[in-house]
């Protein structure tokens, strides 16, 4: 019993004391893959804000955008243009999603809708699988111009490794969220999408196009989706396997909301650095592996003293 | 509307027409092989390539040979996506067909077909993969698992490590680090491991990785920075190979104290990270390249003829030479076993025979086209497997290289732990059959 | 004409409020049971009931457990395969506890394991709903999953990591375990999941469902009206679980005939969710009809190409089943957003009102 209570209370501090470099190594790399639990949770509360879809195919986007990215240049287009072709499909992908799903389902009710997200997601797996294959392809970061190798700092008789491609993507994301913000607080559209996402009616009242909006917002989180899938790919590989990240970011959503950029990537970087901090100094009372399910346990505690999230508004219904 | 009631009515009369099976396509003058793939699922970049290779051999004896013995083989890929259902639905659909022989390609299927195939009365090939255990043929008459287990794989990459450090009393206080994925394939070699830990006196330090974790092993390598282990053992599939060797690289743990089993050392593996993965080890039972006659005819006949779904610069690749040596044992069972029975027309209880009596030596490697491509197998009644050597590669950057000669597993270690493991098995599974198959070489 | 209550008077509130007051209802519920239990057995062949009845009775039981808590409670679950799962392994270690008793019974008790399981992984339902709770519903089931693989008692340290089902015997015949004939695993699986649909049916019409869909229909009003919010929120997890665990046991131990952690993984309660959704929310026939459309029409797929004597490489039928499932979802939804249940609806009033439209 003594025992259990010091690796409990006692032993994690301890190792933090001894060996402060691994401490940094920890937070650092739960920031990092915070940054991109964030990136995915900014897909979801993209689409959820503006249409009350809880899209689920946001995952099967990140591995479809990026399976698009690198069989395009496989097939000998320059890595930009396949970029820019990437956008390309991602926006008739938007345009398609409205026309086809969200158009007839207008005025359903939410999980019809999150079903139909569903649909979208097997058939986009199917899609892409028949047209690029199931094989994993090896991300080109290094045609995009995203630098590899890393910076060692030295310190506290360790040392802290620092990834320039996690550098990039940190950078690249807190660009694509001012980007966002920007585009939300200081333009017509941002202006129009604030309005859809008060209130659906009252936007299409004063003459706001429903559908316009919609192809805005999906368009947006493709992006998103593609900027995701090329950190993420550059990490690992890219393979229909990256799909089931997107559930990693749903404890994300719940602490930051489902409805709040800030809070999806403050939220981002709580669950991702307490998820890292709990396994590495935690995990091994319980053999390990607990990063699968903690995230949502922190959520889940998180939930029953703030059912609203950090920054979710407190009027909507959920309690 | 009529459009609605049309689907429903197509969707009703569809789902009344399955339920008589297309049992039509049995063809009474060729010997069905079905084979278990997986080209689609998160485990797909280790199953196409596999798939590949096991199709194009087969089909390529069907092209050259005219089939084997003058029998064409009729192959069929079923689809199981690495699912156990989707094996189990694959398994129903073909066990009324006649198939020769079955491959599940999933530990899991794998699991679930034993008892089934026990009472079906149709031979498992479940090559270096699977129950361990059914390597004794006493206890598991239909199953068979050469060339080598699990147990087999881990007393290799030990001796080997032990090798390096300059002999077995050299492990002494030192760590050697297991990575694993969390299913029941990575979970198997662990009491071989710390069976041999106790003996020698190293310490184990254990790294599973759950499947929904493949691709985010940030936090797992952590802990192997903390820990410095001297030797790392790596028990990956699909995508948590590719990721665990880049994160690797990037802890800077040193790649060439960095060991595979064979199901963790696929050319995708290694390739994603490129330069850094340069000295990652892993176990192979198979040469790599294309510079073996019968993969030449595979390429004449097969690829270049457009009879196959491989692209032509894949062939070749270590997984796909793995696939065909699953197609090679297949072959050469079947030709066992129309020499046993004397019948061209063999069933799976003639197939059972041919397995069990399958020996491969070297001088048969090279009558049929790949010298030198595998280490002689050689199976017997009453073991299922051969406990065959294995030889480990290391990654140069580039491609596989041959790092060290055939190693043998140390048998006296495996062989009592498969024995328990198998009256374990069946002592859990009562009323398990009594074997009453004879054996056609005595051992038994 | 063809179906039409004209002309049936009822005489009593008893028999008015039967579970099936007309009379061709009744007919028709009679001929589909004896089409199930005798001509079914009677005529299909192995790989129907193996591949094709068999596990659509199971998801359909599955799925009925679902829609208790989706459908008529209004609580949106992403955590039914692992309430499977405790209820396969629950099933798998009461066995080998006690080998001796009856494993019908056994599947059935562990339900009651996979109902307490529910009860807390339904303790948030208090205070959070919609996605959320969705959300929250997921932590079961990561958390269950990692507990199949990180507990070795539950599969009693076997090696493989996964259950095996040996063979038991009811009155002297095999129902579990490989010699088992799938006719025999058929009529118990087809006999377990109609006696707990017919529960369901009355569980649903009686008390304990009309709160329950005072509950989904406006909470507040149900408090207000003395209905006490958590405990009914709580039954309905624990009946849902208790379905949900029932029908993990039956795919191990009469399907499947083996089970790794990964039988029970979140595709699983994706699947089910599925089956609920294109069904009909809030309907039991809802339920048996979207199990059997999401598990039939695969197959179906898989083997229209070879009736037709085409030879489609089988990755690429895979694949496009993956499109034409995803396609045919979004298909459903839009022609009718409350299920193939709804269109048996219209067309009962079609028939009711058959050959004069007006």
């Amino acid at each position: 019993m003594m025992h259990l209570l010091y690796s409990i209370f006692v032993d994690p501090f301890v190792q933090m004391g001894a060996a402060p470099d691994l401490l940094v190594q920890t937070l650092w790399d739960g920031l990092v893959s915070g940054v991109l639990y964030a990136l995915i949770a900014l897909g979801f509360v993209l689409i959820f804000k503006a249409s009350g879809v809880f899209n689920f195919a946001q995952g099967i986007m990140v591995v479809f955008a990026a399976l698009t990215l690198v069989g395009l240049a496989e097939h000998g287009v320059p890595a930009y243009v396949a970029l820019a072709l990437t956008i390309v499909v991602m926006l008739v992908l938007a345009v398609g999603v409205e026309r086809l799903i969200l158009r007839p389902l207008v005025d359903q009710p939410e999980i019809i809708l999150f079903m139909a997200t569903f649909g979208l997601t097997y058939f986009l797996i199917g899609l892409g699988e028949l047209i690029f294959g199931g094989d994993p392809k090896v991300m080109i970061a290094g045609q995009l111009g995203l630098p590899s190798g890393s910076y060692r700092i030295t310190m506290a008789g360790g040392y802290v490794q620092l990834q320039k491609i996690d550098i990039a993507a940190a950078i690249i994301a807190s660009l694509m969220v001012a980007g966002l913000g920007i585009l939300f607080n200081r333009t017509r559209i941002g202006r129009a999408l604030r309005a859809v996402a008060d209130s659906h009616r009252a936007a299409l009242s004063v003459g706001i196009s429903l559908e316009q909006i919609w192809v805005i917002v999906w368009f947006a989180a493709g992006v998103v989706a593609l900027a995701t899938g090329i950190m993420w790919g550059a990490r690992s590989d890219v393979s229909f396997a990256l799909e089931t990240i997107a559930l990693k970011a749903l404890p994300v959503l719940i602490l930051g909301g489902f409805t709040s950029i800030p809070g999806a990537i403050v939220g981002g970087l709580l669950v991702s650095v307490r998820q890292k901090v709990g396994e590495f100094y935690w995990g091994s009372l319980v053999g390990g592996g607990i990063e699968s399910w903690f995230a949502y346990v922190i959520a889940l505690v998180f939930l029953l003293f703030r059912p609203q999230g950090l920054f979710g508004e407190r009027i909507i219904e959920r309690l | 509307m009529r459009l609605k009631y049309l689907a429903l009515t197509a969707a009703v009369a569809g789902l009344v027409g399955v339920s008589v099976p297309a049992s039509n396509a049995f063809a009474k003058d060729s010997l069905f092989v079905p084979l278990f793939t997986y080209r689609t699922g998160a485990f797909a970049n280790s199953g196409i390539p596999i798939a590949n290779g096991m199709h194009d051999y087969l089909s390529m004896l069907n092209a050259r040979d005219g089939g084997i013995g003058g029998v064409k083989l009729d192959i069929q890929e079923c689809e199981t996506q690495y699912n156990d259902a989707k094996g189990v639905e694959c398994y129903d659909s073909v066990k009324n067909k006649h198939p020769v022989v079955i491959g599940p390609w999933s530990t899991g299927i794998t699991l679930a077909l034993i008892p089934k195939v026990t009472v079906d009365h149709i031979p498992v090939l479940s090559m270096a993969y699977g129950l361990s255990a059914a390597a004794v043929g006493a206890d598991f008459p239909w199953i068979f698992n050469p060339p080598d287990t699990y147990w087999d794989g881990m007393s290799i990459a030990l001796k080997y490590i032990a090798e390096k450090e300059g002999g077995f009393a050299k492990l002494k206080g030192k760590t050697i680090g297991f990575i694993f994925l969390d299913v029941g394939y990575g979970r198997e070699p662990i009491p071989l491991l710390n069976d041999f830990a106790k003996d020698y006196g190293f310490k184990v330090k254990m790294y599973p990785v759950a499947p929904s974790q493949m691709q985010s092993q940030g936090g797992v390598w952590l802990g192997v920075r903390r820990d410095r282990p001297d030797w790392m053992i790596m028990w990956g599939w699909g995508a948590m190979n590719p990721t665990a060797v880049q994160e690797a690289a990037r802890t800077g743990y040193p790649m060439d104290h960095f060991l595979g089993v064979w199901w963790s050392g696929s050319e995708g593996d290694a390739r994603p990270a490129g330069e850094a993965a340069k000295g990652y080890l892993s176990l192979n039972f198979n040469a790599v390249g294309t510079n073996f006659p019968a993969i030449k005819d595979i390429i004449k006949d097969v690829v270049n003829k457009g009879k196959s779904q491989t692209p032509k610069d894949m062939v070749g690749e270590n997984f796909y030479n793995r696939g065909v040596v699953n197609g090679v044992m297949i072959a050469e069972a079947i030709r066992n076993a129309q020499k046993i029975t004397g019948k061209k027309m063999i069933d799976g209880s003639d197939m059972r025979r041919g397995l069990e009596t399958l020996q491969i030596s070297e001088q048969r490697w090279k009558q049929i086209g790949l010298p030198e491509f595998a280490a002689p197998i050689h199976i017997t009644c009453q073991d299922h497997d051969g406990h065959g050597p294995v030889y480990v590669q290391q990654w140069d950057g580039h491609k596989w290289v041959k790092v060290s000669g055939w190693i043998s597993p140390v048998k006296d270690k495996v062989l009592p732990l498969l024995v328990d493991a198998a009256k374990d098995y069946v002592n859990k599974n009562q009323p398990w059959p009594k074997r009453t198959e004879r054996c056609d070489d005595g051992t038994l | 004409m063809l179906y039409r209550e004209v002309g049936q008077y009822k005489t009593s509130y008893a028999a008015d409020q039967a579970l099936l007051p007309i009379l061709q209802d009744k007919i028709g519920i009679a001929v589909l049971l004896l089409i199930a239990f005798v001509g079914v057995p009677l005529t299909a062949s192995d790989f129907t009931l193996n591949s094709v009845l068999i596990p659509i009775l199971i998801f359909s039981l599955a799925a009925t457990g679902l829609n208790l808590l989706t459908g008529y409670t209004g609580l949106l679950s992403l955590g039914t395969g692992g309430f499977m799962g405790v209820g396969a392994y629950a099933c798998y270690k009461l066995m080998t506890l006690f080998p001796h008793v009856n494993i019908i019974v056994f599947i059935l008790f562990s339900g009651f394991f996979a109902a307490a399981v529910g009860i807390v992984f339904g303790l948030p339902s208090l205070r959070i709903k919609g996605f959320y709770l969705a959300v929250a519903t997921l932590a079961a089931q990561f958390f269950l999953s990692w507990c199949f693989i990180r507990v070795p008692w539950l599969y009693n340290y076997n090696i493989s990591a996964s259950i095996e089902v040996p063979t038991k015997m009811l009155f002297g015949i095999a129902v579990t375990g490989p010699t088992a004939t799938s006719v025999t695993r058929y009529l118990v699986v087809l006999a377990i999941v109609a006696v707990l649909t017919l529960l369901a049916a009355n569980l649903v019409r009686g008390r304990t469902g009309r709160t329950w869909m005072a509950v989904r229909d406006m909470d507040l009003a149900a408090e207000l009206i003395g209905i006490r919010l958590y405990q009914t929120k709580l039954l309905s997890f624990a009946v849902s679980s208790f379905y949900c665990g029932v029908a993990g046991a039956m795919l191990v131990f009469l399907y499947l005939g083996n089970a790794e952690p990964s039988s029970f993984d979140i595709n699983q309660s994706f699947l089910i969710l599925f089956m609920v959704i294109i069904g009909g929310l809030g309907s039991l026939l809802g339920s048996f009809l979207g199990a059997t459309l999401i598990w039939g029409l695969p197959i179906l797929l898989r083997h229209v190409p070879t009736y037709f004597g085409l030879s489609i490489e089988s990755a690429k039928v895979d694949q496009s089943t993956f499109m034409i499932l995803g396609a045919l979802i979004i298909f459903f939804l839009i022609v009718e957003p409350h299920g193939l249940a709804r269109l048996w609806q219209i067309g009962k009033q079609k028939l009711r009102v058959w050959p004069f439209p007006y």
